[in-house]
């Protein structure tokens, strides 16, 4: 039965999942693979996320590369998925900025027509269904791979999971980073990251981290003190996700900054086998 | 082969009507009415799971009595269509009367191709910035849209409980008033003879204005006992 102008019989067929309702209605709202030739968009970078006790804070840079252009330079990667998760975006800026509208959208739709949110674990399998359904446009060069973590209510824990290109999903322990300058960030994450740390210090240890990726890796974009553009960070844990307001992140910047003037390759791991390393 | 009689159209749409009338006035009632802070929504029903009213979107909520598969059907496709609405254009761009109009669409279709129409009632409520800007739209299971003020009743006994609230509804009433005002007159009519409504017969949820994005918030537990018995 067809409607003149009102809700078409399809929307009403039972399911739970956006996506698949798009599938079915407009597939074009999903981009698909396109033409063979190799296109030059802007990337988004590095991506940075550890736990702490009760939870998980990601954090990402504000570069966007074009080639060796700068392509902007307040971009924004990290978003809330849900109330108790943040995604975090690294490659091509245009096609992950969608995906994580959809992912948004998937979340939230399945919990208004279910009445209850998805499992974290359900979470991150759908992302991996919908990065696997870009692999098309990944092999012409247009990959993106995002960064997932939330919050288990299961367990009372923060937890993270990394994807590549083709939807493949791992859980990672503690901590880690994805994007151009992540080897940098994961070294720096590997040294600071404390088991029994507090959010506070998850914090630091993560602006500590995408400072060390700036320093190494010329796509990743550094604070920006003279316009006073810095990283986006959330914190995610029972009460919810939350971003890290403007001045609160000013203060503890400045402090990373001001640090790095004393010594410019920042905090000092202690080696507790001997005396300090340098 | 017989011949069928022939029954004249306005037969045809009185005998429909009724039939959708008998079979909305079998359900328990719900109200819904403005408060200082937003829209509140009150039903009558024992049930968790099944719920009568339900959020659609960042400003707009649902409440329906009638036959629960068929506005469960509805809901689902108002679902449906916010977010995509919301995903193809904007979340500013989900507006509630865009909703209703689509949601009279299909009723008026049903009813009038249909063997059956649906026993269905609905109110579409969209939460503004101010009391001025709220939007009640209360849609019937023939198509018919009303854009409602201050409060509306639905379910079996509409009429009794509408005039009750007639008498005490005016706005800026606050949250309590307001749920007490609901569940006073739910309690009064509807039964056999009044009743006493606790936390356990009751669905109750808000569009509270000053929430950020998702301003939809049911109401349960001890938060909605305490506001019970704040009298």
């Amino acid at each position: 039965m067809t409607h003149a102008s009102g809700l078409p019989a399809h929307f009403m067929r039972p399911g739970s999942s956006f996506f698949d309702f798009l599938t079915t209605h407009d597939p074009s709202l999903i981009r698909s693979v396109g033409g063979g030739a190799t296109i030059e968009a802007p990337h988004g970078t590095t991506i940075v996320s550890c736990r702490f006790q009760h939870g998980v804070v990601m954090a990402g840079d504000r570069r966007a590369t074009m080639g060796n252009m700068i392509a902007q330079r307040d971009i924004e990667k990290v978003y809330p998925a849900d109330e108790l998760s943040v995604v975090g975006i690294a490659g091509t800026a245009g096609l992950a900025v969608e995906m994580v509208r959809l992912f948004q959208t998937e979340l939230e739709h399945f919990e208004k027509i279910e009445g209850m949110t998805l499992s974290l674990e359900g979470k991150a399998n759908r992302l991996s269904s919908f990065i696997r359904s870009n692999l098309g446009m990944a092999m012409q060069g247009l990959a993106v791979v995002p960064l997932f973590a939330g919050y288990d209510q299961a367990s009372d824990i923060g937890r993270i999971f990394s994807y590549d290109v083709t939807g493949g999903r791992y859980e990672e322990h503690d901590y880690y980073s994805v994007g151009s300058g992540s080897p940098f960030a994961r070294g720096s994450l590997k040294k600071l990251f404390r088991a029994e740390q507090d959010a506070d210090a998850a914090v630091r240890v993560c602006l500590q981290a995408l400072y060390d990726a700036a320093d190494d890796d010329s796509a990743t974009g550094g604070p920006d003190m003279t316009r006073r553009i810095f990283p986006v960070v959330y914190t995610v844990d029972a009460r919810g996700a939350r971003r890290i307001h403007e001045s609160e992140l000013q203060v503890l910047m400045d402090a990373v900054v001001d640090q790095r003037f004393q010594r410019p390759d920042g905090p000092v791991a202690t080696d507790p086998t001997g005396e300090a390393t340098s | 082969m017989t011949m069928p009689f022939y029954v004249s159209p306005e037969q045809i749409i009185k005998d429909k009507a009724d039939y959708a009338r008998k079979g909305i006035a079998r359900g328990r009632s719900v109200v819904v009415a403005q408060y200082d802070q937003g829209i509140l929504f009150v039903a009558e029903n024992p049930s968790r799971a099944l719920h009568k009213i339900s959020e659609i979107y960042d400003r707009i909520a649902f409440a329906a009595v009638g036959k629960y598969n068929e506005f469960e059907n509805l809901r689902v496709a108002g679902v449906r269509y916010a977010d995509l609405r919301g995903y193809s254009y904007d979340r500013a761009d989900v507006t509630s009367r865009g909703l209703a109009n689509a949601y009279a669409q299909t009723l008026g279709t049903v009813f009038t191709e249909a063997q059956k129409p649906y026993e269905v009632e609905i109110i579409v409520a969209e939460v503004g910035a101010d009391e001025g800007s709220d939007q009640l739209y209360r849609l019937t299971f023939d198509g018919s849209v009303g854009d409602e003020h201050g409060f509306v009743a639905m379910g079996g006994a509409a009429e009794a409980i509408s005039t009750q609230l007639q008498e005490q509804w005016r706005p800026d009433l606050s949250l309590e008033q307001a749920l007490t005002m609901a569940v006073a007159a739910l309690s009064e009519h509807g039964g056999q003879g009044p009743r006493t409504l606790d936390e356990q017969l009751l669905e109750v949820a808000i569009l509270d204005r000053n929430r950020p994005r998702r301003c939809f918030r049911r109401l349960t537990g001890d938060e909605l006992s305490d506001l019970l018995n704040s009298e």
